[in-house]
């Protein structure tokens, strides 16, 4: 600041995109008033200005016009502002030196048939950047080093992609589950569409593979319980849950040669607590000290604190060599430090109780499609017997309700959008009955069959001719007989358009699927974004799927929104393939927008101290006792809360100071009349 | 007051990462408003000095919206919260000092709600057309 001012010498380049923005405003008047502004210097305009061509422009004009300041009127920073920073630089100026007017997104698409006023609107846009424009500075970005180290939150077939990928490349990887065992919802399915692979065959695999990478450092019922730093510095708190039971590691760490928990089973034999169990949707018994299923991975028990009464008849079982239960065991706490971060938590039903007509938890014989996924599987509750849950029947005919409180805008418990896979496994059920129980016949009640995948059309003209049923209408309504425990579906036949009445021994429901209740808090910890339906907001939905908004913070599977299995696995490893670069390249440059103390003005009060999120501000002392406020670069991320408030305007945002915010604001309230 | 053909100068201070982006996003989707009003972009709203928005109302704005993240979203962990706290104050000068303080708006927009963006334009020219130029707009002529 202190050295000979330079005058301004601003370019300002108008881009057409098209006719996006030269279709809704006149691009010549925008171009002619610019000239006129104070320190410009040149006014171009062309079709593109983020093609090659578009670029040389600008490229050309800072060396022929001797610029020191770059404006261009396009579409929004947040899309090509590092296209034009680069342009910037590569004419030889500090990246720095640019502004952009967002006269696309928030200008021309918004005020299509407004010509006047947005021309109008162009031109105060264009001389609000102008006006930042003068008075930008040269600024060098931070350079920081990226910890060779990655975190995959979730353990589902997608965080196990994704943990694979990046233990692969190189990176030790923390893959956190919540529950006490990796595997997720894959792990509950038997059969997988349109290929009917066994679930569990194709899953296992993974799961030991996980469990055996040498660079994958698995922590099973740990969940995390904070986050603090940026990209390449992530600081991670987990809570990991008191197990109750020891490891053979951990056992040998409390003296116990050859001890741990080797996964026999003698301590559920004796335990006296019987539960629902989660695993089977509450459709068999869990003792309180379980495996999640048979094929966990790690194999080990867990005890359930909530069900525990400590009688203490699992730690006589385990005996004395192996001393692996531990019931005063209580939750620690470790901090692991990593560069990226992959959210892959996965989704929930919604509670489709909520959706009275249907009647599921009324009737006996309604049931969602996850549990019939465990009634047919071998290793369900029924050992893969498909049976009624009222009185153990094999049914014969089935009804399936497709699209249950998805593409649904009744509010509720409904969601409006496509759960995207309900279709394709209710063709897979309807293929199970028909092989599995002679007579079977499936109904499926469906608006429309949406089998957009590889070989899906194909399956569903397969499960046609193989004899299912296929009703094209919404599911009014389910009423129950009270002796037979028989269901009649009340719908209407839309092809045939009359209403119909079918009476049904069974009735799954393809529920819709929701973001998992603990997705909000762990969302507000990362600071990812959600989608207006709750699902996790991608960087770009399109150029940009796998990445979030937040540095260093990516996304795998449906918590990102529905998606299938073959889905979830290509964005994981999408994903893990983003994460691994700012690791493998080693550093990442950080915007420089830090705060900065002019020491000469501050007054050492230590408001600032107190308001920032992040502790980075201190008070030092300088010369004769004087307080004076002092900034850790590293730590701060340029929010401005303490430049916002400090009474003596002492603290100094980068690119966007004080003076720079109040020149845009006179720019555009006084017409450009001088500050 | 109520003329039909004034233009009510708007001035809003936007973050980067949730209304600016909710902005963007109601012109993605192409979600038509008035044009009345202009924005500038801060990282966060927590950067919003209360003499920013006595300096537009002095210059002679009409009206003022400050706009970002939901309680709980920011991007910064609670600028916006602190934002919000300063607004209460800031509110109660522009009382003192004889404007309605209708004329100072503070929203939350996420970076998913375009047509909340377009809702909220519409809900801030209509506010500010009702009350009419500002009586400090005066001194500007």
């Amino acid at each position: 600041m202190a050295e000979a001012k330079e005058q301004p010498r601003i370019g300002v380049f108008i881009c057409h995109c098209g006719t996006n923005i030269a279709g809704s405003l006149s691009i010549e008047e925008v171009k002619e008033y610019a000239k006129t502004l104070p320190g410009v210097v040149v006014a171009e305009e062309y079709q593109y200005m983020c093609s090659t061509p578009g670029q040389s422009i600008i490229v050309d004009s800072i060396k022929e016009h001797n610029l020191n300041g770059v404006v261009v009127a396009a579409c929004s920073p947040r899309l090509h502002e590092p296209t034009f920073r680069i342009a910037t630089q590569e004419g030889g100026l500090n990246k720095f030196r640019f502004e952009m007017a967002n006269i696309r997104d928030q200008n021309s698409w918004v005020h299509m048939h407004d010509w006047e006023g947005a021309t109008s609107k162009a031109k105060d846009q264009v001389r609000i950047a102008v006006a930042k424009a003068r008075m930008l500075e040269d600024l060098e970005p931070k350079s920081v080093p990226v910890e060779h180290a990655a975190l995959v939150v979730g353990g589902g077939v997608g965080g196990m992609q994704a943990a694979l990928d990046l233990a692969s490349a190189g990176i030790k990887t923390y893959l956190v589950e919540k529950n006490p065992t990796i595997g997720g919802r894959m792990s509950q399915l038997d059969k997988t569409f349109p290929t009917l692979d066994c679930s569990q065959c194709i899953l296992t695999p993974k799961m030991v593979d996980v469990g055996r990478h040498p660079n994958i450092e698995l922590m099973t019922y740990t969940e995390v319980e904070n986050v603090e730093g940026y990209i390449g510095n992530f600081t991670i708190t987990l809570r990991k849950k008191a197990r109750g039971v020891l490891t053979p590691t951990e056992a040998e760490a409390r003296g116990i040669v050859g001890g741990g928990c080797n996964g026999c089973g003698d301590c559920a034999e004796v335990c006296p607590v019987i539960k629902p169990n989660p695993f089977e949707l509450g459709m068999a018994p869990r003792k309180a000290i379980y495996i999640y299923h048979p094929q966990v991975n790690p194999l080990l028990y867990t005890v359930d604190f909530d069900s525990c009464i400590k009688c203490g008849l699992c730690v006589t079982a385990c005996g004395e060599e192996k001393k692996a239960i531990d019931l005063d065991m209580v939750d620690t706490f470790e901090q692991v430090k990593v560069g990226t971060c992959i959210l892959a938590i996965g989704y929930d039903l919604i509670p489709i109780e909520g959706k009275k007509e249907w009647g599921y938890k009324r009737f006996d014989n309604v049931i969602t499609g996850l549990e019939f996924e465990r009634l047919i599987c071998a290793s369900g509750p029924t050992g893969g017997k498909l049976i009624r849950p009222s009185d153990g029947q094999i049914p014969k005919k089935i009804g399936f309700v497709l699209c249950a409180g998805s593409r649904d805008n009744t509010g509720g418990v409904a969601k409006p959008y496509c759960s995207r896979f309900c279709c394709m496994y209710s063709l897979k059920h309807a293929h199970q009955i028909m092989e599995k129980i002679p007579g079977a016949v499936p109904y499926l009640f469906y608006m429309d069959i949406r089998s957009f995948g590889k070989m899906y059309e194909e399956f569903y003209y397969r499960i046609q001719n193989e004899g299912a049923k296929f009703i094209r209408g919404r599911v009014a309504n389910i009423l129950e007989d009270p002796t037979s425990k028989n269901l009649t579906v009340y719908t209407e036949d839309t092809l045939l358009g009359r209403p119909l009445s079918l009476e049904m021994d069974m009735v799954v429901l393809a529920a819709a699927i929701q973001p998992k209740p603990e997705a909000e808090r762990i969302r507000q910890m990362f600071g990812v974004s959600k989608s207006q339906d709750g699902w996790y907001l991608e960087a770009h939905p399109k150029l940009n799927p796998c990445g979030t908004t937040t540095a260093g913070i990516y996304l795998a599977g449906v918590c990102q929104g529905p998606k299938d299995i073959p889905d979830t696995v290509a964005q994981a490893e999408g994903a893990a393939s983003a994460a691994s670069i700012p690791i493998h390249i080693g550093e990442v440059q950080l915007e420089p927008y830090f705060a900065q103390c002019i020491e000469e003005l501050c007054a050492g009060c230590g408001m600032c101290v107190n308001l920032c999120p992040y502790g980075a501000l201190d008070l030092v002392e300088r010369d004769g006792g004087r307080q004076v406020m002092e900034v850790t670069e590293a730590k701060c991320k340029g929010c401005g809360t303490c430049g916002g408030f400090c009474p003596g305007g002492a603290i100094k945002m980068q690119h966007f100071t004080s003076p720079q915010i109040c020149a845009q604001i006179d720019a555009f309230l006084l017409e450009g009349g001088e500050q | 007051m109520a003329d039909e053909n004034w233009n009510p100068k708007i001035i809003a201070i936007i973050c980067n990462w949730c209304s600016y982006a909710g902005a963007d996003l109601a012109g993605g989707a192409r979600i038509q408003y008035p044009p009345d009003i202009r924005a500038i972009r801060v990282m966060c709203t927590g950067r919003v000095d209360p003499l920013f928005i006595m300096k537009a109302f002095q210059d002679g704005a009409d009206g003022m919206l400050i706009s970002g993240c939901h309680f709980g979203d920011c991007h910064y962990l609670e600028g916006n919260y602190k934002c919000a706290k300063r607004m209460f104050l800031v509110k109660n000068v522009l009382k003192n000092i004889g404007l309605n303080d209708r004329r100072l708006r503070m929203t939350f927009v996420s970076a998913s709600e375009g047509a909340k963006w377009g809702m909220v334009m519409e809900d801030v020219v209509k506010t500010v057309k009702e009350l009419g130029p500002s009586p400090l707009s005066e001194y500007q002529k």
